[in-house]
């Protein structure tokens, strides 16, 4: 289970949206196992999967009301924004013609 | 003139109250300082001489006024992951350069309510990933204690601008001991709050189950008096804690030691100093005893799971299309990939692709999920550990600070730096590391800290029994 062979790390890659040199490539290919040799570990820990305890203190959102003022961060967010056009964040295309890139 | 080298936070805080300087003389010795000194060290990224002279100013006529709180021009540097409108907050990271940030962290708003002086932003490893600030995208920052050694990481500037009298104190940000194991070796007091205890509003995120803001200081006391500022809970962050939540239990004068953890994989000189820390201790009327914690031997290997897999999804983020950098691309895929692949450095790429194979399918139960059960174990093991004693004592780090570049093409052997701190954030427990000897290296002293945590929410616990370690 640890050894990742090179597709793997090509994969991980594209799953991370993460362009990789093929030195990069190389050298994860070395270092990966290496890490998940060592983390590995805890597989001799007989420990259940955690079943669904309630922690003491929980992710706790705020209700819902009383929202800001419609616009009142838009500039501020907007100006960070590589690109934009009006109030509008600019991308490139999303769909392709071209279906067989896309996995 | 002002003594920097011995001025600490409270008695700047008695100084200035007196009129014996005003803020802006005492923010002023600071930008001196910087001038003189960190050239060599590399603590600052960038330094706000102009807008802190004004807080400066500010905060002189609060004191002319009497409205003075505990940090009213009291310079402190910032590490550069967590926001300040307007200024740009970079993470150490290339990917974003330029960003400036769009609004205040709580704890900066905290700050700014105080009248703090904000002297400049710090260095660290890129996102805080890392035990020794190499990993930054703007150069190496220097132990001041050893200049050919690493001040420690990831909030290695924020320790070392402290160290070399280039800030009065500072805030750091703690993953798996970014702020305990940098405040070890540069001599300092630094502090890992409980989970919750200080808002991470603004504060970017690189595990989130495990990430803490903290202040790094010269003295017990001075972490006290920030944690003092900057804590307490805020609705922007939904696993800030209320006011109160934990119980407190009365103090046993018990201290615990997983004995057999402890001894593994330390320097002889680090453990002599933990263990002379231990007698201190002893001799201050605390009963030093064994405790069982099976499951710590195992808290590195948790964290380097769980932690890349909170990376690799908390670093999503960074596509190049709300904010930061951003590479043109014919399709959006590619403006992805070809703006993280020129944004990231080494180590931040390695932890998203380590993260992603762990919670890729097919792996995610033999790993992510497995990692979470042994987490809730050594949480476990560290409550009931706390049935008995008020804290457990483990040296902050098994060595003194190492030689820039030592272990810079060894992954594991870099994280091997963790495997004391990384338990306090697995459990969500406060740790802190306060000065505790020097070790000789080379004809240098070498800080060495002592470490401790308690039950959730029992700062000030380690407030007590850290003092009496750092007394010495």
């Amino acid at each position: 289970m640890s050894t990742t062979s090179k597709a793997d790390i090509r994969a991980l890659a594209h799953l991370a949206r993460l362009e990789l040199s093929d030195e990069e490539v190389a050298r994860l290919e070395g270092e990966l196992p290496a890490i998940l040799g060592f983390v590995e570990k805890i597989q001799k820990v007989s420990a259940e999967l955690p079943k669904a305890v309630s922690p003491k203190h929980r992710n706790v959102m705020r209700d819902d009301e009383n929202p800001h003022e419609s616009g009142m961060y838009s500039e501020t967010l907007l100006s960070a924004a590589p690109n934009r056009i009006g109030n509008q964040v600019a991308v490139t295309q999303v769909v392709s013609r071209d279906t067989s890139s896309h996995t | 003139m002002i003594d920097l080298t011995t001025l600490t936070v409270s008695q700047a805080r008695r100084d200035l109250d007196a009129k014996k300087y005003s803020a802006l003389d005492l923010t002023n010795a600071y930008l001196d300082a910087i001038v003189k000194r960190d050239g060599e060290i590399h603590a600052y990224l960038e330094v706000w001489a102009e807008t802190a002279r004004e807080e400066a100013k500010r905060a002189d006529v609060m004191i002319a006024a009497g409205t003075q709180k505990s940090l009213t021009g009291i310079p402190l540097a910032i590490k550069d992951n967590i926001l300040i409108e307007g200024r740009i907050a970079s993470a150490a990271s290339k990917i974003l350069e330029n960003y400036r940030a769009s609004y205040d962290a709580t704890v900066i708003t905290k700050l700014k309510a105080e009248g703090a002086v904000f002297l400049g932003r710090t260095n660290m490893d890129e996102f805080a990933m890392g035990s020794s600030t190499e990993n930054s995208a703007y150069g190496v920052t220097r132990n001041p204690a050893d200049t050919t050694r690493v001040p420690g990481g990831s909030s290695g500037g924020s320790a070392a601008a402290v160290a070399a009298q280039v800030a009065l104190a500072s805030l750091g940000s703690d993953t798996g001991g970014s702020i305990r194991q940098p405040a070890s070796h540069c001599g300092l007091a630094g502090l890992k709050p409980t989970y919750g205890a200080v808002s991470r509003f603004g504060l970017m995120p690189m595990g989130s189950s495990l990430d803490q803001i903290g202040p790094l200081a010269k003295t017990v006391e001075d972490v006290k008096i920030i944690f003092e500022a900057i804590k307490g809970h805020d609705a922007n962050d939904s696993t800030s804690i209320p006011d109160g939540f934990y119980p407190i239990a009365p103090l046993k004068k018990r201290i615990g030691v997983p004995r057999a953890f402890v001894e593994k994989g330390v320097d002889p000189d680090v453990l002599e100093i933990f263990n002379a820390s231990l007698s201190r201790l002893k001799a201050a009327g605390y009963e030093i005893i064994g405790v069982d914690m099976p499951n710590l031997p195992y808290a590195l290997s948790v964290y380097y799971i769980v932690c890349p897999a909170e990376v690799s999804t908390n670093l999503a983020r960074y596509d190049g299309i709300r904010y930061g950098l951003s590479i043109p691309g014919g399709e959006i895929k590619e403006v992805y990939t070809k703006t993280r692949a020129a944004g990231f450095g080494p180590e931040v790429r390695r932890r998203i692709i380590l993260g992603t194979f762990v919670l890729s399918s097919g792996y995610a139960d033999a790993y992510y999920r497995k990692a979470r059960a042994v987490r809730e174990m050594i949480r476990a093991d560290f409550e009931k550990a706390f049935d008995t004693v008020d804290a457990i004592a483990l040296p902050t780090s098994p060595n003194p600070a190492f030689k820039i570049g030592e272990k810079t093409n060894d992954p594991v052997a870099m994280y091997l730096e963790d495997i004391f701190s990384v338990t306090a954030n697995l459990a969500g427990v406060p740790g802190i590391s306060v000065p505790a000897g020097r070790a000789i290296r080379e004809g240098k002293a070498l800080p060495v800290g002592f470490q401790l945590m308690a039950a959730h929410g029992a700062e000030e616990t380690l407030f007590t029994i850290g003092s009496v370690v750092e007394s010495a």
